[in-house]
């Protein structure tokens, strides 16, 4: 338990040493990792939701959707990265194309089997209305199918968040992974510290996308108590 | 301690060891060379591959007894799932890297760190599925039951079990793939898995063929057992098919 203390006194001294040369701050390498992960979700994003959203809109592609989500989960991430290694070298943009490719199927899923479990009859109420296939499906769809984008954004934000330390492994530096992998340098007490600053950002971004959730969520889907979701389609994690 | 993690670039001059049969493809490092593979089948790939396959068995088949235990006695006791939910959430949050190094200390740098570690990334994905799956059953069915004279006993196992059985096969599924993607990054800690060829490739320039090899054995290890486990559902459920027709 010493350690978890001495990790408390590595994050008030903000990743210092003593007795070892200026390394990267604790806070300089925390928002790195923030923002690492910040650029590969939104493009992540970006990609799915409308993809996710219009092929549960059509009902179409099911086995797609689903098996995206499926054959992303088998992808380790350091198998990912180390790939990327052979094909471009290790930069950014391997990291980034890796977040991409690891965030991509978890929301893509998520947002077609939302989408695409939305009552029939509401939507066709919404066409008896006059509304169009778009209005339809910003209207009525995407309100409705809010909880479940909104699981498959938070799986990928933990995502993201996660694979940003095991890019270390394999070579990229610039994150809370070069603490994590760099134990002699850092010392166990930074390795904790690193991972509850790790931990920290995934739980802070589950939480903001939880209260962006409530947010978006019709007024009449709240009072619904918060069902447990089989993790069919949730929990993909391959840190 | 955990193994040295390699800084490309900063290891200084590499001494590449190719191990048996080095082929002019080999010394060259083109992008992937059959003959290195069939060299070094036996000696390297396939024990790293026996490896992860028990690693992820062990981790899979441990936390599943756990997480169903969990799962009754929160099935049971409503009190006790907000709690087994949050620790659950909380050791899936903490990154795979940190969580192997922090076991070196207290257990050392074995396959009991190892399993610890795949274990705990297990618990959530299973004791959500197993109670969703459990949960989801429904108060008619258990009504009957009730109505057939079961007792809490035999309605769990002939009429909630069985029923629940889809979410649990498809937890263990997602259970066992996200196992075998971590189970990447144990050779940090313990020479076993798949990982440890990566690392050495990772190491030498790197190393492609035995990059691609090592790692496309993980994602076609994933996919394999993600297909049997498909069929396994198939076999224990055979009324789900009459349903969805």
């Amino acid at each position: 338990m010493h350690e978890f203390v001495d990790a408390f006194r590595f994050i008030l001294h903000d990743g210092a040493v003593a007795g070892q040369p200026a390394l990267p701050s604790l806070g300089y390498l925390t928002l790195q990792t923030l923002k690492i992960g910040v650029i590969g979700l939104a493009i992540s994003l970006a990609v799915a939701i409308p993809i996710g959203c219009w092929l549960g809109h059509l009902h179409r592609g099911s086995f797609f959707a689903i098996n995206t989500g499926n054959i992303g989960r088998a992808l380790p991430s350091l198998v990912l990265l180390a790939i990327g290694d052979v094909f471009l070298g290790l930069g950014l943009t391997v990291v980034e194309v890796a977040l991409v490719i690891l965030a991509v199927p978890p929301v893509i899923t998520n947002a077609y089997l939302g989408v695409d479990g939305v009552e029939r009859d509401l939507v066709d109420a919404a066409r008896g209305m006059g509304m169009g296939e778009l209005e339809v499906l910003r209207r009525v769809e995407l309100p409705l199918a809010v909880p479940l984008i909104s699981a498959g954004v938070r799986i990928a934000s933990v995502f993201v968040l996660s694979t940003t330390t095991i890019a270390s492994l394999a070579g990229f530096s610039g994150s809370l992974g070069d603490i994590i992998a760099n134990q002699a340098s850092y010392r166990l007490e930074g390795v904790v510290a690193a991972a509850l600053c790790v931990s920290a950002l995934a739980l802070a971004a589950d939480f903001a996308f939880g209260a962006l959730q409530l947010a978006v969520t019709p007024h009449g889907l709240r009072r619904r108590p918060p069902a447990i979701e089989p993790d069919v389609v949730t929990g993909l994690v391959s840190q | 301690m955990a193994a040295p993690i390699v800084q490309l670039g900063v290891t200084g001059p590499v001494i590449p060891n190719y191990g048996a049969g080095s082929s002019s493809c080999v010394v060259h490092n083109h992008f992937f060379c059959a003959d290195w593979v069939g060299h070094n089948w036996g000696p390297v790939l396939w024990p790293a591959l026996r490896g992860h396959v028990v690693l992820t068995l062990v981790a899979v088949a441990i936390g599943f007894v756990i997480s169903m235990t969990l799962a009754l006695a929160a099935h049971r006791y409503r009190l006790l799932e907000q709690p087994t939910i949050l620790v659950t959430t909380f050791l899936y949050t903490i990154p795979s890297l940190a969580l192997f190094e922090l076991l070196v200390a207290p257990v050392g740098a074995n396959v009991y760190s190892a399993e610890i570690a795949l274990v705990s990334y297990t618990l959530l994905i299973l004791f959500r599925n197993i109670l969703a799956g459990l949960r989801e059953v429904p108060a008619e069915v258990m009504d009957a039951a009730d109505g057939m004279g079961m007792t809490r006993t035999q309605s769990l196992l002939r009429v909630e079990l069985p029923l629940a059985l889809p979410a649990i096969v498809a937890g263990i599924r997602i259970a066992v793939v996200t196992t075998i993607a971590l189970a990447t990054i144990v050779y940090t800690i313990y020479d076993a898995g798949l990982g440890v060829p990566i690392h050495t490739a990772l190491g030498e320039g790197p190393f492609k063929t035995e990059l691609i090899a090592a790692g496309g054995l993980t994602v076609l290890l994933a996919l394999v057992a993600d297909g049997t486990l498909v069929l396994v559902q198939r076999l224990l459920t055979p009324w789900a098919q009459v349903q969805r027709s």
